[in-house]
């Protein structure tokens, strides 16, 4: 489904991103882990298209279309889908309207008839049962004055309104409570099936108990420097940080 | 120092054509009618007028908003016989409105395209026609010729039409009364209009002004002032929707005088169109228990200037204001925002709120704000303040990434940045209609 190859990307003419490779199969969950500034964020935003991002190598390729040349929105458009670390308060717009602009913009683009009010607002109901998301919150502006686990939760929704084919959760998990962790695994869990894909950034293993993954990578200083199953999570949990550090300065030392 | 002030006129006076020619024109032959009371005021407001002049930009009041080049490089045709050229009034047309229907051909009154006749408790006629009320003598020049804006002088020298509206005691009207003008004249033609507005006790009442330009209309300069009244216990919803081509120039003066227990709603709108407009509206709250806001919403483009200047004048106690503008400026154009809020020394209790937005889209636009707070009471809540911003960047690739357009999220956004403007449109309809205005007026980015 997803293809990445030699990424290198830039901000600010910074390098982050130093010859990323990445191959992600519908039907799979890919793990993303690394020590904060290690690019993780950075990844996603390329991904998705945020404009500051440079990519100055590779290629990245979307069920074989190279997702690079595309606009944000048609990005959107393809299935491609990131759950910000950091989701934007907008006042003035409520979730529900841009929930129904957005869902008809990506129906519109795939030929289909924007949803009938009902029919909207039944899967409206159907998916905040789904992620437990307040009806109340639905309503009110985008975003604005949620507390730091209703934005990540309203992301969550918003993922299983539009169905992506792909989904990059970043650092979903932050600022989560263990309950809320929970609501919000069981909702990606449900929406999984072997036809979509995600990848799940995390600095935690602790979502990974719940969200279980097929592949975990660790992401350091711009490039995957371990690839491995689950159980890589688990070692990087009880070593650290500092033990892939350390082994991989000393490989490029060598 | 009074040598330099007379030298300035001067010069005033002799670099401005429209200044000589209406001197030349009027000087000791200004209009005249029945009753002659008028024609001392008249005399007054022209000696006002003469000795003043046009303002430059010199005057703080005019600082940001020259209209010397108006003034002075085009010859206008005073008197505009309204030739009966086809008016098409469908550029006003609001969807879903259904009024009573006032239309106004460069300022005169025009009885077969207008429906608001015969309706309980509504007049409505031609000003002339009003000179012989009792109304008109009391509120006349009462309160809009004692500001010093010199085109409301101009205006109450020479004015020959406009607009009466007067909505009976305790009369609360079923339609909103739709005042539509049109600027038609195919010559370049200066028209200074007047209108009276006045609101009985108890009366309710909603008006709503489109400013709009006829096909084939040429450069037009219009000096139009509004006075208004609303007495105890009334009500009114004021909108004013300007709508008008490019060849369109507008110096609009509002003056609102209220009294005790009344509310006064203005909805001020302008839109990409209209190359200059200056709006003054003053409201007077001339008694206590009054109620007043004044919104406005304006998106500019091209190489337009909108200046909104308000005046809130507390003079009683327990009243309460609230004023929110909201401005959007495309391209080269410029948005001018200035305002007063006046609290006198008997107006203990005053409530007072003023904010003002700015978002500049055009790298190249300007937005000129200044709100300016004489406090002479201790007991009052007032607040002020006024934020500058650009587009949202983050917002807006949130929306992107969700999969809109990037046409359309700049629309949200726009609209998102007017909601705490649009929000408090008490008619829905004229709301989406100022909604739907705001989209048509954005620019791809
Ligand atoms: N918009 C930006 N402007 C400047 N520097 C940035 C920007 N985004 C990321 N960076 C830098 O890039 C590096 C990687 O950041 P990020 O991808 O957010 O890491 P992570 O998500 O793994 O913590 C960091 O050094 C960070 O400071
Ligand atoms: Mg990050």
């Amino acid at each position: 489904m997803l293809s990445i190859r030699n990424l290198h990307a830039s901000v600010e003419a910074k390098q982050i991103l130093k010859g990323l490779d990445l191959e992600v199969k519908a039907g799979e969950v890919h793990a993303i882990m690394g020590p904060n500034g290690s690019g993780k964020s950075t990844l996603g935003n390329v991904l998705a298209g945020r404009e500051a991002y440079e990519v100055t190598a590779g290629e990245v390729l979307l069920d074989g279309k190279d997702l690079l040349e595309l606009s944000p929105e048609d990005r959107a458009r393809e299935g491609v889908f990131l759950a910000f670390q950091y989701p934007v308060e907008i006042p003035g717009v409520s979730n529900i309207n841009f929930l129904k602009t957005a869902l008809n913009e990506v129906r519109a683009y795939k030929g289909l008839p924007p949803l009938e009010a009902k029919e909207f607002l039944n899967k409206v109901k159907e998916r905040q049962k789904l992620v437990e998301f307040d009806a109340k919150l639905a309503n009110r502006s985008l975003n604005e004055g949620f507390s730091g686990g209703e934005k990540k939760r309203n992301e969550i929704f918003q993922l299983a309104m539009l169905e992506p084919k792909l989904a990059i959760l970043d650092e979903t998990d932050s600022g989560l409570d263990i309950d809320a962790l929970r609501i919000v695994a069981r909702g990606v869990n449900q929406l999984r099936s072997k036809d979509n894909a995600f990848i799940v950034i995390t600095h935690y293993q602790r979502l990974l108990d719940y969200i279980v993954p097929d592949f975990v990578h660790v992401l350091y200083n711009g490039r995957i420097v371990r690839s491995g199953t689950k159980e890589l999570a688990l070692e990087l949990e009880e070593k650290g940080y500092d033990w892939i550090k350390e082994t991989v300065d000393a490989e490029g030392a060598v | 120092m009074l040598d330099e002030v007379a030298t300035d006129i001067m010069i005033t006076q002799v670099s401005d054509s429209l200044y000589t020619q209406l001197i030349k024109t009027y000087g000791g032959n200004l209009p005249s009618s029945e009753p002659h009371s008028l024609d001392e005021i008249r005399k007054q407001a022209f000696e006002r007028f003469k000795s003043t002049g046009f303002p430059t930009v010199k005057q703080e009041d005019w600082k940001y908003t020259n209209v010397q080049p108006l003034v002075n490089r085009q010859h206008y045709a005073l008197d505009t016989e309204t030739l009966s050229a086809a008016i098409a009034i469908d550029k006003a047309i609001i969807p879903g409105l259904d009024a009573y229907r006032v239309v106004m051909v460069d300022g005169k009154y025009n009885a077969d395209l207008s429906t608001a006749k015969d309706i309980p408790g509504l007049s409505v006629m031609p000003i002339d026609q009003a000179f012989e009320r009792l109304c008109f003598a009391k509120y006349f020049s009462e309160y809009a010729d004692k500001t010093d804006n010199p085109f409301v002088a101009l205006n109450t020298a020479l004015f020959t039409s406009g607009l009466f509206i007067e909505v009976g005691k305790n009369c609360q009207l079923q339609k909103p009364v739709h005042v539509i003008h049109v600027a038609s004249a195919s010559k370049p033609s200066f028209t200074q209009v007047r209108n009276l507005y006045v609101m009985s006790t108890f009366a309710e009442a909603e008006i709503i002004e489109s400013f709009i330009t006829n096909e084939g209309a040429a450069h037009s300069l219009n000096n139009t002032v509004s006075e208004i009244v609303v007495r105890e216990n009334a009500k009114l919803q004021h909108y004013y929707l300007q709508v008008a081509g490019s060849q369109g120039n507008y110096l609009n003066h509002t003056e609102v005088y209220q009294e005790k227990h009344s509310l006064y709603n203005n909805y001020n709108c302008s839109f990409p169109g209209a190359a200059f407009i200056r709006n003054n509206i003053n409201v007077r709250l001339g008694d206590s228990e009054v109620e007043s806001h004044l919104y406005g919403v304006t998106l500019t483009a091209d190489n337009q200037l909108v200046d909104n200047h308000t005046i809130v004048d507390h003079r009683k106690p327990h009243c309460e204001s609230y004023e929110w503008y909201k401005n959007i400026t495309q391209d080269t154009s410029t948005a001018v925002f200035n305002g007063k809020i006046f609290v006198r020394p008997d107006a203990q209790k005053t409530n007072a709120f003023q904010q003002n937005n700015n978002m500049l889209i055009g790298e190249k636009s300007a937005v000129y704000t200044k709100p300016q707070l004489e406090i002479f009471a201790d007991d009052v809540k007032c607040s002020h303040g006024c934020t500058i911003g650009q587009f949202d960047n983050e917002a807006l690739f949130y929306l992107q990434a969700r999969g809109i357009s990037e046409a359309q999220a700049r629309v949200l956004l726009v609209h998102a940045f007017a909601f705490d403007v649009t929000s408090r449109f008490a008619n829905a309809i004229v709301r989406e209609y100022v909604e739907h205005l705001v989209e048509q007026g954005l620019k791809a980015g």
